[in-house]
């Protein structure tokens, strides 16, 4: 099936409400049958940017092209957008078979074919025997499902969806991940996704925008984000990490040396092309860290303060002698058994390349 | 507990009795009794209405009356209660300021401001005229017009209000969607928005109804003495000819007119709606 989808540009788009700017200056492109998580905390303009790709907003300046059209032009009824809203939006007030009839009337299909596309749908969703049931005789996920092909049903060009999964317990969500990637694979039907759940965002998606403040700060594939931040914010809203705060001594192409306050020397892969002198701050994430029993070099001594098995690896929270926190996770090989708390530690990077460094404005 | 909340509703049941429930049962007493001698127990009043075509074409005349003021009311007031649910807070309020200032001014001087609009030299009658539209002033006060537009203006708040607080509570998302779907502005309307807020449209639609058929002020001074509706002959009876039993039966008739064509209008909706 895979029909090659749509590509979707959204070229230097910026929405204020009032005198607040909540999407500023975004450019992203989407090549045809991709799927991108746009993922950011609350309020760092998600929605909004969303809504503009729709047509439910007109940004205040920048475009939006589908396949290299403008689309500005176009209310959000003859787009070709569908969308999943967090709440579902179904109709209450009609069955799910009417549910997903809804835009395919709307498109002015032929009577004769509304029928067995409705069909089709429930059945790919697995909900051909709720059709005659109203929304609210549906649990979550299957609301959600009838969402999904009610939104499908009229060949959209692109799939929005936002935050689809938030309302469902976690194994439901699983679930619905799988499904809804197995059906935007099959349909290869350019989605964009928006989700503050990290996790969600590195299993389902190609390429990841991580937003902030209503500004893109990186869009990558997920293990670009996740190894090689391109800012500090990205680090931190990505997984969990330990920040080292230090001065960069020199910088060659091989990397970085940076002292840290405590006076620990330590090497980067990367100098970001920071000069030396530059007050900077190193991220490592907590499985960059080898713990040893004996002092090597780079390594900082430290107490353990709680052991947290996790079965396959365990986690660590160290405190080192000037009172930093360190989490680290370290694998748990058949024969070195889980640590004491309260035992001395020497807590080192892995490599260079676990380091990244970031300048301090 | 639950007879603690019991006792809550005691001075509202005993309220409920005194004002209600008595006089209604006085007035149902009075309408069974003959003519003059009170207690005699009689169906004459009944009978005479029944058979009376002047009566029960009045009865009819005012149901009527009730119907197409309520339909105006609908009409002008739908749009302006989705309008005011689409507005920024502030012209949502002046909206509804605009909406509920008959409310707020007295029965008597909004009805006289009406007769200067309506009448044959009045404001209304010369902007027609300058327009070039018509020759001959158009009759509009003491007509049923006349009547018809004074209460759907007055009676407006009680169309506005319950749509609007239906509206409002709509998600908005829903609109978005059926968008989103390819429907235009009218399918949206048409297929969303208006079914969904069925229940309002009932409610004010009742609440409209009732008010307009009871609104003995507008009805007699717009409508004239020739303009005979249930509230102006319930009181010629009681006052004019001084038959209070005919009267009572009168007013037992339409009373129980009234509740059925609710109950017709409850029933049709909930019919119609009975998902959402
Ligand atoms: N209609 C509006 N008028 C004014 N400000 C708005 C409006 N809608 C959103 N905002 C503001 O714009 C910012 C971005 O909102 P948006 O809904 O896009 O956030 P989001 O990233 O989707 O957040 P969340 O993850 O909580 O859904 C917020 O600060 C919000 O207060
Ligand atoms: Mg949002």
């Amino acid at each position: 099936m895979a029909a090659a989808g749509h590509d979707v540009q959204i070229d230097h788009v910026s929405h204020r409400f009032a005198d607040y700017v909540a999407v500023d200056d975004v450019s992203l492109t989407i090549d045809g049958g991709g799927l991108v998580a746009l993922l950011g905390p609350s309020g760092c303009g998600k929605s909004t940017l969303l809504r503009i790709i729709a047509g439910f907003i007109a940004q205040s300046s920048g475009r939006i092209l589908f396949d290299g059209a403008p689309v500005d032009h176009l209310p959000a009824n003859r787009r070709g957008v569908g969308i999943v809203f967090q709440n579902y939006a179904l109709f209450p007030h009609m069955t799910v078979r009417d549910n997903v009839a809804y835009g395919l009337r709307a498109q002015k299909w032929e009577r004769d074919d509304i029928g067995p596309r409705v069909e089709e749908m429930l059945r790919r969703v697995h909900m051909a025997q709720f059709a005659d049931r109203f929304p609210k005789q549906l649990s979550g996920g299957q609301q959600q499902r009838v969402a999904l092909a009610r939104c499908l049903a009229t060949d959209p060009k692109v799939l929005l969806l936002d935050e689809p999964f938030a309302a469902l317990d976690k194994n439901l969500r699983f679930d619905m991940q799988v499904e809804v990637k197995r059906l935007q694979h099959e349909y290869g039907i350019t989605t964009i996704m928006v989700t503050h759940d990290q996790e969600e965002a590195l299993a389902m998606a190609d390429r990841i925008a991580v937003m902030s403040r209503g500004r893109l700060e990186q869009v990558a594939s997920p293990t670009e984000i996740y190894d090689r931040p391109a800012t500090l914010f990205v680090n931190q809203f990505v997984g969990s990490t330990n920040l080292l705060r230090g001065e960069l001594l020199a910088q060659d192409s091989n990397g970085a040396l940076v002292r840290l306050d405590d006076g620990t020397a330590l090497r980067a892969a990367d100098s970001k092309g920071l000069m030396p002198g530059a007050k900077v701050v190193v991220a490592v994430r907590p499985e960059g860290l080898v713990l040893s029993d004996n002092a090597v070099e780079g390594a900082r001594p430290g107490r353990i303060k709680t052991v947290m098995p996790l079965g396959p690896q365990v986690a660590y929270d160290i405190e080192t002698e000037d009172g930093a926190a360190l989490k680290a996770v370290v694998a748990r090989s058949g024969a070195s058994g889980l640590r004491e708390a309260d035992s001395i530690v020497h807590v080192a990077p892995v490599s260079p390349a676990a380091c990244n460094i970031f300048a301090i404005e | 507990m639950q007879r603690d909340s019991l006792a809550l509703a005691v001075p509202l049941a005993a309220l409920f009795l005194v004002a209600f429930i008595a006089p209604l049962c006085v007035l149902l007493a009075l309408s069974l009794s003959g003519d003059s001698e009170f207690g005699r127990f009689t169906l004459q009043n009944y009978v005479k209405f029944f058979t009376d075509r002047f009566n029960y074409s009045i009865l009819i005349d005012t149901l009527l009356l009730g119907i197409k003021s309520t339909a105006v009311c609908l009409v002008f007031g739908y749009p302006i209660a989705w309008v005011a649910a689409r507005s920024s807070p502030r012209v949502q309020s002046l909206l509804l300021f605009i909406v509920v200032l008959p409310i707020m001014t007295s029965v008597v001087v909004r009805t006289f401001a009406w007769i200067v609009i309506l009448g044959r030299y009045g404001v209304l009658n010369q902007i027609v005229q300058s327009l070039g539209l018509t020759q001959e002033p158009l009759k509009l006060l003491y007509s049923e017009v006349g009547v018809v537009i004074v209460l759907a203006q007055v009676q407006m708040p009680l169309m506005v209000l319950p749509i609007l607080t239906v509206l409002s509570r709509i998600d908005p998302n829903l609109s978005d969607a059926s968008q989103a779907l390819g429907a235009g502005a009218w399918r949206t309307l048409w297929r969303v928005t208006l079914p969904l807020s069925t229940p309002g449209i009932v409610a004010g639609c009742i609440l409209t109804y009732a008010a307009c058929v009871t609104a003995f002020v507008t009805q007699s001074l717009i409508g004239g003495a020739r303009l005979v509706y249930m509230p102006l002959h319930i009181y010629q009876q009681a006052v004019g000819a001084n038959n209070w039993p005919f009267a009572a039966a009168l007013s037992v008739i339409f009373m129980i007119a009234v509740l059925a064509a609710v109950a017709l209008l409850n029933t049709i909706a909930a019919r119609a709606h009975r998902h959402a």
